[in-house]
């Protein structure tokens, strides 16, 4: 089964994106903040990451940084999910190694969809 | 040594020392080039031929006063870093080239006094290159163990050399028509030889203190049996005070007036943070140069003892004799790389001189003016080579037709003194704003009069061997009048006494008719300039020393004809980014002609350019209280832009917050609508989850936008407060009805501290809003059903003060300000947001602000956040 790792701080992006990546057949991890991300990435190794980027204490870009930085993570697939999206926001998250970058408010059926054309 | 292969040599050592010149004008923008260390040892060109052989020979003739030609230097660098920061600063914003352009600026645009700058500064100078030549001749007669001097020009490689040097500056010194752009290749050329001439004159000086010798006690020993030597080593009472004093203000001078040290110190400079290596490298350098001059002057003296040797040669004597050719060829070398550095550095400055502040502005502007831009630069340029050419062929000439068998120093000496002339209206113009371009004039004529009469006069007399009649007797036989003696002063020798008579004439001269002739508007705007320049920073930028009406066009036109068309629009065009200014605009206003008027100075010279520009316009007279009224408005203005630009700033920033803030709930209602839309197999119970929570996140967008409308209608004043007088423990009741509900349902206890009741005069709704927006964070931050909310109300300084108390986790330090400011989320939020719009405390502030109340939070003891507004009794 693929993993996923959702990061967020709000309950009810969390909730909806955990429905529906389960109904997909994902085994589904949850974060609220930068370092349980670290945290759960690190021991469950997720196939992909759904990031958001403003987050208290460890924010997405430096969960970002954290992971390339590290051998054994920097191979995990990274969308982020922001609501900053300046063109300048978006360079510097892809700068950074991100996959792909969708702005909020997003669709779910096309996250499914560059969720599932990243991990093929 | 066959002259044949030191003439190899120097021909490998010129190469070297081109090569190095153009790496560094083609690699201009490297580290290599730009530092601190390369700007610092160009100073160095201040240590010539003279520092090399001169020195030590005036420390055999006379001791320890040689030290004097340091000392000045290391005792008023130190204070560069005030003193010498004003200049750049001022020469930087005006663009200005040469000393003579300096003068003539401070002085408003004084054509006269450029040109005569520029005189003084020829005279003083071509007689010192010349020495220069003569040093390189000597020795190289000296090495190559020629006797007879050669007659004719076309057997003195001497001329070769010149020539091959003027070809040099002429080439690297006009890469740029503007002379105030930096000559990097030259610069960096400069530097590498005070490496070289530091280090084979340390190899000397060890060789001699510690080969010939056995050390400096052994020297001192046998030098001590020399006759006259006690006399030497001590300054000689109080005459010899005088004389050290003013020969160590002369070097003092010199060190920043020499038209050489002018260019690498101020024109040639990159940074100004380079000073703050400079104070203390310098002198180090200076230092470093001058440790074994005395020993090899004490040594050449023991060992030339009785014999016929000019003491001025010994450095390079103390080798020979003693057979090591290798070492003599490496004195030679670095006399030569000392020479060259300062014919070079000294041409350049002089040729920028001659042609900005003498040959453009007395022969060529009608000529200009006219012109196309390609020829007006190259015939600027070929005025400056024609003009380095004519100096160096003129020096050369000098020293051949001239019989100068005086020693280095003096000859030096002499032209400390004529550039000391310089001093008054230089020092004066930056410190006192009363000094007017006619003081400056008569002084600098006076003075160099005198210096003709006192030094020059007597010094060709003596040289050439005439009647001395004069030097002996005084003019007409006036004993008063005799040039070493000038009203019976006999205290000073002849250098020291013909600065301090110069130099007192010239200053009284100067300050005399300076106060009793006032300058006109122009030069006193710009002494205002000069000597307040840290508060007229802005003036230098955009200057407003004009008014009057011109034609952008017209301005246009002057400016392209030495720009080309297409440099010109790109200066313009930056020129009105920069201010603001609106390019349709036909008119120019006086940023634009002062601007242009700078643009201009580096070609062909301060005046020059105010002529030219001046065709084009009409001026009008502007008095000092005029420019500093327009001074004052433009910083009233820029100060408010920086304020409105701020004020941008924060709005852009909650502008992005606000959207944030907004698309949060928006995602998950979007999110969850779609999934509810799309999937048909979502079971009862979820689907009610999903729809409460998009119900929930509905209601938090609008209470956002509420909260933000609500803000923005406090901040603005727009909201109009419903002031009565009420009761503040029925507001406070009221708010506790309202939040109570929350409070059980936490589990907190929630509870009011009596006081007294009192009425005061304020808005209900607005109060209550901020009491129950206090309670509900209080009961936000409690710990679930141990939480404890007491709100107390109290008279205080004739204020009413309500506090609402909890016994949560407290504030973080940190935190206790910027609570109140809009959106601020703690750093050290736990992991959950609180819910709330962020705006809460923010609103509150408003509200108490606007009924001239106070709010502020702070932590109690042992647990708990206490947060306070006061109420006075009495709004406004």
């Amino acid at each position: 089964m693929r993993k996923i790792l959702i990061v967020d701080d709000e309950p009810n992006i969390v909730m909806s994106l955990e429905y529906i990546f389960k109904k997909e057949n994902f085994e589904v991890f949850i974060a609220r903040d930068g370092t349980e991300a670290i945290e759960i990435a690190e021991n469950n190794i997720p196939d992909i990451i759904l990031l958001d980027i403003m987050m208290p204490n460890v924010d997405g870009y430096q969960v970002l940084k954290y992971l390339k930085g590290d051998e054994n993570l920097s191979k995990i697939k990274v969308i982020f999910l922001s609501a900053k999206n300046k063109a300048s926001d978006i360079e510097l998250g892809l700068q950074l190694g991100a996959d792909k970058y969708m702005s909020k408010p997003f669709s779910v059926k096309k996250l499914v969809k560059e969720v599932k054309e990243l991990i093929k | 040594m066959s002259s044949f292969l030191v003439i190899f040599i120097i021909i490998i050592y010129l190469s070297v020392i081109f090569y190095v010149a153009y790496w560094a004008e083609k690699n201009s923008k490297s580290k290599w080039v730009n530092n601190p260390y390369v700007y610092t040892l160009s100073l160095a060109v201040y240590c010539t031929a003279w520092t090399y052989y001169g020195s030590v020979g005036l420390a055999a003739t006379s001791g320890l006063k040689f030290l004097t030609i340091y000392l000045g230097p290391v005792i008023i660098i130190p204070a560069w870093i005030i003193l010498m920061r004003k200049i750049l600063k001022i020469s930087k914003a005006n663009k200005i080239s040469s000393l003579a352009d300096f003068i003539s600026l401070r002085y408003g645009n004084s054509r006269f006094l450029g040109a005569l700058v520029t005189i003084v500064c020829v005279l003083a100078i071509v007689p010192y290159i010349s020495l220069q030549l003569k040093a390189i001749s000597e020795t190289f007669n000296v090495i190559t163990d020629h006797k007879t001097i050669t007659n004719s020009i076309v057997n003195d490689t001497t001329f070769y050399i010149a020539i091959l040097l003027a070809i040099f500056a002429a080439f690297f010194g006009t890469q740029h028509t503007d002379a105030s752009e930096r000559h990097k290749g030259i610069i960096t050329a400069v530097a590498l030889e005070s490496i070289i001439k530091l280090v084979f004159f340390l190899i000397i000086g060890i060789y001699v203190t510690f080969y010939l010798f056995n050390g400096p006690s052994d020297i001192y020993n046998q030098a001590s049996f020399l006759p006259n030597f006690k006399s030497q080593q001590t300054i000689n009472g109080l005459e010899g005070g005088f004389n050290w004093f003013f020969l160590t203000m002369l070097s003092m001078i010199a060190i920043m007036l020499l038209p050489r040290q002018f260019q690498v110190t101020v024109v040639e400079n990159e940074r100004e943070k380079y000073l703050k290596k400079v104070i203390w490298l310098f002198p180090l350098y200076l230092l470093l140069f001058n440790v074994f001059v005395i020993f090899i002057a004490w040594g050449g003296n023991i060992v030339f003892q009785n014999k016929n040797v000019d003491a001025d040669l010994f450095t390079l004597m103390l080798p020979l004799v003693n057979g090591h050719e290798l070492l003599a060829l490496i004195v030679f070398l670095g006399g030569f790389s000392a020479a060259i550095s300062m014919v070079v550095i000294s041409t350049l400055a002089l040729s920028t001189m001659l042609s900005n502040n003498l040959i453009i502005p007395y022969g060529f502007l009608t000529k200009y003016s006219k012109g196309k831009s390609s020829e007006n630069t190259e015939s600027i340029k070929n005025i400056r080579r024609v003009a380095i050419f004519t100096l160096i062929i003129l020096a050369y000439f000098f020293y051949r037709s001239f019989t100068l068998n005086r020693s280095l120093v003096s000859i030096g000496l002499i032209s400390f003194v004529i550039i000391a002339q310089l001093a008054p209206s230089f020092f004066g113009g930056l410190f006192w704003r009363r000094a007017s371009s006619k003081g400056a004039k008569y002084g600098i004529i006076i003075g160099f009069l005198i210096t003709v009469y006192t030094l020059i006069i007597p010094f060709t007399v003596e040289s050439q061997l005439l009647s001395t009649s004069i030097v002996n007797n005084g003019l007409f036989g006036l004993k008063f009048l005799k040039p070493y003696e000038l009203f019976g002063l006999q205290l000073f020798e002849p250098v020291p006494h013909a600065f301090f008579w110069s130099l007192f004439f010239n200053i009284l001269v100067y300050v005399i008719i300076s106060v009793i002739i006032v300058g006109n508007y122009r030069e006193r705007n710009f002494a205002e300039m000069f000597v307040d320049s840290a508060k007229y920073a802005e003036l230098h930028e955009n200057a407003y020393v004009w008014k009057g009406e011109a034609y952008v066009s017209d301005i246009k036109q002057v400016l392209s004809r030495f720009l080309g068309e297409e440099r010109t629009e790109r200066a313009l065009n930056l020129f009105y980014m920069k201010n603001g200014i609106n390019v349709e605009n036909p008119i120019a206003d006086a940023r634009l002609v002062n601007f242009s008027e700078k643009l201009l100075t580096g070609s062909i010279g301060s005046a020059s350019s105010r002529i030219l520009i001046s065709t084009v316009v009409k001026e009008e007279e502007i008095t000092l209280s005029e420019v500093l009224n327009i001074l004052d408005e433009t910083k009233k203005t820029k100060q408010s832009n920086v304020l409105l630009k701020e004020r941008d700033k924060q709005k852009d920033e909650f502008l992005d917050t606000v959207a944030h803030e907004l698309k949060t709930p928006i995602t998950s209602i979007r999110a969850l609508s779609e999934i509810l839309l799309e999937d048909d197999e979502v079971d009862k119970e979820t689907k009610n989850k999903f729809l409460s929570s998009i119900v929930t996140e509905s209601e938090r967008i609008s209470r956002l936008i509420n909260n933000i409308l609500d803000l923005e209608k406090l901040e603005t004043g727009k909201e109009q407060l419903d002031l009565k007088e009420n009761s503040i423990e029925n507001t406070i009741r009221k708010s506790m009805d309202a939040t109570k509900q929350i409070a059980d349902n936490k589990g907190v206890k929630l509870s009011f501290n009596g006081g007294i009741d009192s009425l005061l005069i304020y808005d209900e709704d607005r109060i209550e809003q901020v009491i129950i927006n206090l309670l509900s964070n209080a009961i936000k931050f409690s710990k679930e059903n141990y939480g404890e909310v007491i709100i107390s109300a109290a008279l205080k300084n004739n204020k009413g003060e309500v506090s609402v108390v909890d016994n949560g986790k407290g504030i973080d330090p940190n935190d206790l300000v910027s609570i109140f400011d809009k959106f601020y989320q703690s750093k050290n939020q736990t992991i959950l947001k609180p819910v709330g719009s962020g705006l809460g405390l923010a609103i509150s502030k408003q509200i108490i602000k606007s009924h001239n109340g106070e709010i502020w939070a702070e932590n109690i003891i042992p647990q708990g956040a206490k947060l306070t507004f006061t109420l006075p009794f009495k709004l406004i």
